[in-house]
């Protein structure tokens, strides 16, 4: 396969995944803010998710003050941001449209159709009236494009390397939405609420884990494999260490590494072995050591190595490749 | 000025041709509103597969529909036997007359074409001279434009031999055809068209260079911004061949490769959709970002097959155009079965004078140009308009020709205000390779504007399926 080609497929496979991550992680925001709290804290809660997506700054530079109504335009609409599940969607659209050839028309159209759709989906004030009912579409569409490829698409190359785009992606956000909690207080005692707060008001603690868990579709799982009451020791567990829960680091990294080994080419060892080898912490990795250490610090070198991964695979498949 | 136009539905005297007659009927019983929803319906499904094109001129990744006509264009086959021996035959001597100028140049020194439009035209590219190419094919893919006048006689209005489009809009007009009205299949014997990628592909592969066994064959785009992207990216869906853009291919080794995730694959054959001028920076636009770096010494050394050739823009120039029935001739000892239409060369001085005096009645078009930009429609301008145009034919009469203003035919053509006819053209598609082949039908465009001539997309027109009927 043309190497372009698997850029472009790896790419919209990407987009649409982190779409899909970005509407997860605004609805438990939205969520959360639903509960009685001081505007501050809430404030916090909404800084924390832009700084998570590395976006505060760029959120500063548009807007003097921060309202949930601003950083949920900014999120979702903005062409100018272009983590915007907007522009994520367009992206996603656009490299499908490069190489419509090389996927099914079902695939293609699923990519076109919700780029198509997303206007109907923002018109008036539909978003701020109810941006639940808009996250849930959005995360239609990506369970859509996912179904459709798993559904129609031959198992080749260039279906492996939408997996491996979609995985490495979902590895990459879902250990991003664990650790929100540990930005928009400061860099030294990242806790979300702070602890005042939250000693005051210990639900608040409860209520937000609970929104983690529902964003990533995981509230029912946790009661079914826990039967307890929710810890935030459990819930890190479910969503890193657990291969059977599908939106985990595990589970992420097992089908990166699944579909890695499909792809491998002459140069590709090396990125498989760094791969395994991060599965492998996870897979042997106990959560109490982690904690013991900090999650946050665990989060921070796991983000850091899943973005090396992808600057490997770049370099192993998508960067057009000279003679050798 | 009112013409006696033909009707490709309604004979004169009002009554259904007999072609039509079946669609005719069933027409009279579908609803307005059942044929409103279809039409609303079709465009719903253009847009979500994509068919789109980019408009020149508007901001990048601007996309619109060509306009879709629900009312087919009929061609009963007895008429379509006789287009497509003279589509071949005339494709064929086209073929011959670019091997010719690019080695002996026979047809020139026995003065039956003129030097000066043929080696002092900017298409004719000496790069070529004395390369042989695989089978001597030069145009691979044709689409030759056939536009039928008053009395219902087919002429040839222009061969389109460098990288003529339209065929993606011909296979996918039928496909919707079919799946918004399934019932007139079964009740009009339609000559089935959807075998043409298997036919291009067949015809790719046979003028691979000599000794490739199981040749590989690209498609070339410009990429995702070209007007005719989708088109490219369907053939080779189709084909189940690689799109490839310029990047994504090298030359090494006095071969050409393309960037694969699994390192460098030999190419045999290039299938490409991007002008002579940006084929290869190093030769021709050195600005071309679109190309590949050394192509054409490959190309020239026989080491890859270019499809079509480089240098096929000399034949279907309005200048040479005048001068394919003397090819025909020439090259085949045949008379041509498709007419010319009749052309007065204003590089020759009464010929020249002949137009001057009936500009009002005629078409006049600027050689080396495409597109319907540089052409004055004399029953449809200005005083102003065709002073400007005398001015001009007066200050560089070679670069002009003149023609009678056709009465193109017409077809029935859903408009704002209900079924009303509008002039249509077609453009069939002719194959060469080790065989020549064609499905039966090709493009019809339809300029939907009232009066309007002018079927280019880029210029307001629309597309209707076409249907080659019985046996």
């Amino acid at each position: 396969m043309l190497s372009r080609t698997a850029d472009h497929l790896f790419w919209m496979a990407r987009y649409i995944e982190r779409a899909e991550n970005t509407a997860r992680m605004l609805d438990v925001n939205v969520t959360t803010s639903l509960l009685p709290m001081t505007r501050e804290a809430a404030e916090r809660g909404w800084r924390a998710m832009l700084s998570i997506s590395e976006l505060q700054p760029a959120f500063d530079a548009r807007y003097p003050t921060l309202t949930p109504h601003d950083v949920l335009d900014f999120m979702v609409r903005d062409p100018d941001n272009r983590s915007s599940i907007t522009c994520c969607l367009q992206a996603a659209r656009e490299n499908a449209r490069a190489v419509r050839g090389t996927m099914t028309t079902e695939v293609w159209e699923t990519h076109n159709d919700t780029w198509l759709q997303l206007p109907q989906q923002l018109k008036g004030g539909l978003l701020q009236g109810d941006p639940h009912e808009f996250f849930e579409w959005v995360k239609f569409r990506s369970h859509l494009s996912r179904g459709v490829t798993i559904g129609t698409m031959l198992k080749d190359e260039a279906f492996y390397f939408i997996r491996l785009g979609t995985f490495l992606e979902r590895a990459d956000n879902t250990a991003r939405i664990l650790d929100i909690k540990f930005h928009g207080t400061g860099p030294s005692n990242g806790t979300w609420p702070a602890p005042a707060e939250a000693a005051e008001e210990p639900y608040l603690d409860f209520y937000y884990w609970a929104a983690v868990l529902r964003s990533v579709s995981a509230f029912e799982i946790y009661r079914k494999v826990y039967r307890d009451v929710i810890t935030p020791a459990r819930v890190a567990e479910l969503l890193m260490l657990r291969g059977d829960m599908p939106r985990s680091l595990l589970a992420s990294l097992n089908e990166v590494c699944t579909n890695l080994e499909q792809l491998r080419n002459d140069q590709s060892a090396e990125t498989r072995s760094d791969a395994g080898l991060l599965r492998a912490e996870l897979q042997y990795g106990r959560i109490d050591d982690i904690l013991d250490t900090s999650l946050h610090v665990f989060l921070t070198s796991f983000l850091k190595r899943v973005n090396d991964l992808g600057q490997r695979i770049s370099h192993d498949f998508l960067v057009p490749l000279m003679t050798r | 000025m009112s013409f006696a136009t033909f009707n490709e539905m309604y004979a004169a005297d009002g009554g259904v041709r007999s072609h039509y007659r079946e669609y005719e009927s069933w027409l009279l019983r579908q609803s307005d509103d059942l044929m409103r929803l279809k039409r609303a319906e079709a465009d719903l499904v253009f847009r979500r597969v994509g068919i789109t094109f980019a408009v020149y001129g508007e901001s990048a990744g601007t996309e619109r529909l060509i306009p879709f006509d629900v009312i087919p264009r009929i061609i009963p086959a007895v008429e379509w036997r006789r287009l497509e021996a003279g589509l071949r035959q005339r494709v064929k001597a086209l073929n011959l007359f670019l091997h010719d100028i690019y080695h002996e140049a026979e047809i020139v020194k026995a003065g039956r074409i003129p030097a000066e439009p043929v080696f002092g035209n900017a298409q004719y590219r000496p790069q070529m001279k004395g390369i042989d190419v695989p089978g001597g094919i030069y145009a691979h893919v044709a689409g030759i434009d056939i536009v039928r006048a008053d009395g219902g006689e087919f002429y040839v209005l222009e061969d389109n031999l460098r990288v003529p489009s339209g065929v993606s809009y011909m296979l996918e007009n039928r496909r919707m055809m079919m799946r918004l009205f399934p019932d007139l299949f079964t009740s009009n014997p339609v000559a089935p068209v959807e075998h043409y990628p298997d036919l291009l592909l067949e015809d790719l592969r046979s003028v691979a260079p000599v000794g490739v066994e199981d040749p590989t064959v690209v498609l070339l785009t410009p990429g995702m911004y070209n007007s005719a992207y989708f088109e490219h990216a369907f053939l080779a869906q189709q084909m189940g061949i690689e799109l490839v853009e310029g990047q994504d291919l090298f030359v090494h080794d006095a071969g050409v490769y393309m960037r694969t995730t699994r390192g460098p694959k030999r190419v045999d054959v290039i299938y490409r959709r991007i002008d002579d001028d940006f084929l290869d920076p190093t030769l021709f636009r050195k600005d071309s970002t679109l190309g590949v770096p050394g192509l054409l010494d490959v190309y020239r050394a026989g080491r890859v097959t270019l499809a079509n050739a480089i240098g096929t823009g000399v034949a279907d120039d309005k200048s040479i155009y005048p001068f394919v029935p003397d090819m025909i001739d020439f090259y085949l000892g045949e008379k041509p079965v498709l007419a010319n239409v009749p052309t007065y060369k204003c590089r020759n001085r009464d010929e020249l004078q002949y137009a001057l005096d009936h500009l009002p009645q005629l078409v006049v078009k600027e050689v080396h140009n495409a597109g319907g930009y540089g052409m004055l429609i004399g029953p449809c301008s200005t005083g102003e308009e065709l002073d400007e145009f005398r001015r001009r034919l007066r200050a560089h009469p070679e670069n002009y020709i003149a023609q009678p203003t056709l009465a193109l035919s017409t077809c029935p053509t859903y408009a704002e205000s209900g079924v009303a006819p509008r002039h249509v053209d077609l453009r069939p598609f002719v194959l060469s390779g080790q065989q020549t082949a064609m499905v039966p039908g090709g493009l019809t465009r339809v300029a939907l504007r009232e009066g309007s001539l002018v079927v280019n997309s880029s210029q307001g027109g629309g597309t209707k399926d076409t249907w080659v009927l019985g046996r």
